[in-house]
């Protein structure tokens, strides 16, 4: 088994917990000196440093959410002079609201560290080829794997994403070992590499794939067309980026770096916090991070937390998939649906994951439509064995969240295939 | 024995047909005959085309989803009544018939019936033994 730090990685939970307690102490009383608004915001609550003594106290801190950043945009919460700062990361700004995240030199060497374990518990080394096929620029995918690729000493791809022709020479000529992208670009290149029949020259071996939901089925079907191993990664840019956790070969969960980032669950209704291994909203604690320490961060992301013993011998906590945003969520017909869950009905029922979903309000109530792609798999000549299989998808889409979508069958390659996040929602409803 | 019917999944979308016979016609695929299955939201374009195997290779390379089916050809008489004969002799044999479309050529007397039913062989044997004329792929391909 290969680990980039052990010391940490493998750390007992009594040394973790006692490094935590202390890196949180120290982070909440610099920010309560150094940031004004997070001193108005403990003030508000009736918090002060002193009060904070040991990991216990973490939830008597405030919350800190997306609107606060918006709030304190751009520089409300930096925590250094700007003389300390080397660089910053920001986020699409799709949602309308862009977060620019800062950085000192130190900064950057913890993620890449972070990355480096990440790299590492995919099997890289200094002898791999990693392809980092993640945006560079603004957008911390591709400079998160290549800071930590540099810290193994891997040699380094800086593909960026796009130019999928191009992707794929490098890949052959370069005999790359680890492929790191977004799952949705994963699975685009396996599908093109397929196609012009290059399978065969490749040498990959691991595969990083994050910054967007995924499923267990998409996982194994990358994994069986590329011939790889794939691993997942989450981060945030808030955070710091990609590594904030990463997947070791169990692949049941991904280890939070929790001697850099607390993570605790909570009821993203009422902000109580849940017992281990409860369903809830992921919020971070920054301990180590100088320029911009977010405290009590709602990710918004929904998943579980686990201490459970994992056979990889690290001892970091482990989140599990994510099981959806408190944000992409859609309710209709009043009904909680994930897209997340579509996908698992189609892979289940042995379909790509290519699909779009279309709600609208018609006559005041929600329409709710799935356009699915024709496979040679679901084709038939007859009529009754391709609508028996079009009604096997709406009763599987019915068990699974308890309202039946209306399933359409479109011609393959009809439903825009991206090269970076996916857009598999539609919402058209105007309430 | 059988003949390959190509079936082409067809979304429904104004247009889709047309781009799909398109890609037969530009390549000079001649079309022996056709039927479209339609459902609300899809249809299932059939066809018996002189050469199946560069047909599918084609749509296939257009982006089509293709499926090949074996299918029975049988000639009849181009006049009242023979069609019914036929589908009696299948019905006699407890046969049941998925689908079926007809058509006539220039070049002979007999129109001809595709036939999709569930057991190839059992149905030959059946129409051979009452004098049913089948054709064979090359019969049809070369009309």
């Amino acid at each position: 088994m290969n680990y980039y730090q052990p010391e940490m990685e493998c750390a007992s939970q009594e040394t973790l917990r006692g490094l935590q307690s202390k890196r949180l102490v120290k982070t909440v009383k610099r920010v309560y000196e150094n940031v004004g608004y997070y001193r108005k915001l403990m003030d508000e609550k009736g918090v002060e440093p002193g009060d904070i003594k040991s990991l216990d106290d973490l939830p008597k801190l405030p919350f800190l959410t997306k609107d606060n950043l918006k709030d304190a945009y751009p520089y409300g919460l930096l925590a250094v002079p700007l003389a300390d700062t080397v660089r910053i990361q920001s986020t699409s700004g799709t949602t309308g609201k862009r977060v620019v995240a800062f950085y000192t030199q130190d900064d950057i060497d913890i993620w890449d560290e972070c990355c480096a374990r990440a790299i590492v518990a995919a099997g890289g080394g200094k002898d791999d080829v990693v392809h980092v096929s993640y945006g560079y620029g603004l957008f911390t995918g591709g400079p998160g794997l290549n800071g930590g690729s540099h810290k193994v000493g891997s040699l380094t791809l800086p593909m960026s994403s796009g130019n999928t022709d191009r992707q794929i020479q490098f890949m052959c000529d370069l005999g790359s070992t680890i492929l790191c992208c977004t799952p949705s670009y994963a699975a685009f290149l396996a599908e093109t590499i397929i196609e012009q029949g290059l399978k065969g020259k490749l040498k990959l071996k691991a595969g990083i794939f994050g910054a967007e939901a995924w499923s267990e089925e998409m996982r194994r079907d990358i994994e069986e067309r590329m011939g790889i191993k794939a691993y997942d990664i989450y981060g945030l840019t808030e955070i710091t980026g990609p590594g904030v956790s990463f997947e070791c070969d169990e692949q049941t969960g991904m280890h939070i770096n929790e001697d850099h980032f607390l993570a605790e669950i909570i009821d993203p209704s009422t902000g109580e916090v849940l017992p281990e291994g409860s369903k809830g909203e992921l919020v971070f604690t920054c301990i180590t991070k100088e320029a911009f320490p977010l405290v009590r961060y709602r990710t918004r992301d929904i998943c579980v937390l686990s201490r459970n013993r994992c056979s990889c011998g690290r001892t970091l906590v482990k989140m599990s998939r994510l099981m959806g945003r408190t944000d992409d969520m859609l309710i209709i017909r009043g009904v909680n649906v994930f897209p997340s869950q579509i996908e698992t009905v189609l892979m289940n029922c042995g379909m790509t994951p290519n699909y779009q979903i279309i709600v609208d309000r018609v006559h005041h109530a929600d329409t709710f439509e799935v356009r699915v792609e024709m496979t040679p798999e679901m084709f038939s000549d007859t009529v009754r064995d391709v609508s028996a299989r079009e009604a096997e998808l709406v009763s599987s889409m019915r068990a699974m969240l308890g309202i039946s979508p209306k399933v359409t069958l479109v011609a393959p390659r009809t439903i825009a295939r991206s090269e970076g996040k996916a857009v598999r929602v539609i919402d058209k409803r105007k309430i | 024995m059988t003949v390959d019917q190509i079936s082409v999944f067809v979304e429904n979308k104004p247009g889709r047909l047309a781009e799909i016979v398109a890609i037969l016609g530009d390549a000079g695929v001649d079309m022996r005959a056709m039927s479209i299955a339609d459902t609300s939201d899809f249809g299932i374009l059939r066809l018996i085309v002189d050469d199946p195997k560069r047909a599918q290779d084609l749509l296939r390379t257009s982006g089509c989803v293709v499926s090949v089916t074996q299918v029975l050809a049988v000639a009849i008489a181009d006049k009242p009544g023979s069609l019914s004969a036929v589908l009696g002799v299948l019905a006699d044999a407890d046969i049941s018939v998925e689908y079926a479309y007809a058509f006539i050529t220039r070049k002979k007397d007999d129109a001809y019936v595709i036939f999709r039913v569930e057991d190839n062989e059992r149905s030959f044997e059946v129409l051979k033994k009452h004098g049913v004329k089948t054709a064979g792929a090359k019969e049809l391909y070369d009309l």
